[in-house]
């Protein structure tokens, strides 16, 4: 009876919603397909609360050695991995949302603000000439405005 | 997130330069901040310094204490802008998450007369 002793469904299901909550940021948030929707995150959390349910049945099992301590670390394990899950879920697409409506923001059809503004060599830069200088030797037909938050 | 974006344009950028189009990423990061990113990264195409966010309350894009130290900074924003000035799409993502992808702003850009 000593490979039941260790709960290992519980304990790889409670480190794989650490790793699938990690791996969007460092892994799936570069590929469109994956960062607009988190679907692969979302099976390995699938795949994670199996693992962490299968790992409460057997934390609850009669025949552990030690039930009531056994019983209070499931508990607490899987309510710890369940958080992760929620934490995720939560960020992603609730708080996500959080975005200013930006009803000022210019529209289709509408003037684009003029501005001046430092490149990356420290000169000034107008959406003017942003908008006049060659692309690949002929003249922009447009210019894409990216605006992102930024890093520090 | 961001650089996901930035990424997926430098990645497309003669698909997109031969569309006629010009990418200029803008951020309330120093020109210096910018110049380490793109370094990085591998960046070739414009990125400009907004430091005090005026451009970015002008486009009313303002994110309220969204950048470091709770300092104001940029909601995501894309804009195609005609060589007449005035804006031919637009896309103000509802979720931080789902950004534009260069298809979209091709196909925008190719359904401009």
């Amino acid at each position: 009876m000593n490979v039941r002793r260790f709960n290992w469904p519980l304990w790889v299901g409670f480190l794989l919603t650490f790793a699938t909550s990690l791996s969007y940021f460092f892994v799936f948030v570069w590929f469109p397909v994956t960062r607009d929707f988190p679907w692969a995150n979302l099976l390995l959390f699938l795949v994670a609360a199996v693992l962490v349910v299968a790992g409460i049945r057997r934390g609850f099992a009669s025949d552990r050695p030690h039930p009531a301590r056994s019983k209070i670390v499931t508990s607490i394990v899987a309510a710890l991995s369940f958080g992760v899950i929620a934490l995720f879920i939560f960020s992603i697409f609730i708080a996500a949302r959080w975005l200013p409506a930006s009803k000022g923001a210019p529209q289709v059809g509408q003037k684009a603000p003029e501005f001046s503004l430092q490149d990356t060599s420290g000169k000034q830069v107008s959406l003017t000439e942003l908008l006049s200088a060659p692309v690949n030797g002929s003249a922009p037909k447009t210019v894409l405005l990216v605006f992102y938050r930024g890093y520090w | 997130m961001c650089n996901s974006e930035l990424r997926s344009i430098e990645k497309n950028l003669d698909k997109l330069r031969a569309a006629g189009i010009r990418p200029v990423a803008i951020s309330i990061d120093t020109p210096e901040e910018s110049r380490k990113l793109s370094q990085q990264m591998g960046y070739t195409f414009t990125i400009l310094s907004d430091s005090n966010a005026e451009v970015i309350k002008r486009y009313d894009l303002v994110h309220a204490g969204a950048g470091e130290n709770g300092r104001d900074s940029a909601r995501p924003a894309d804009f195609l802008v005609d060589t007449s000035g005035t804006g031919r799409w637009v896309n103000l993502t509802e979720n931080y998450t789902v950004r534009a992808r260069p298809e979209q702003i091709l196909n925008a850009a190719n359904s401009l007369k």
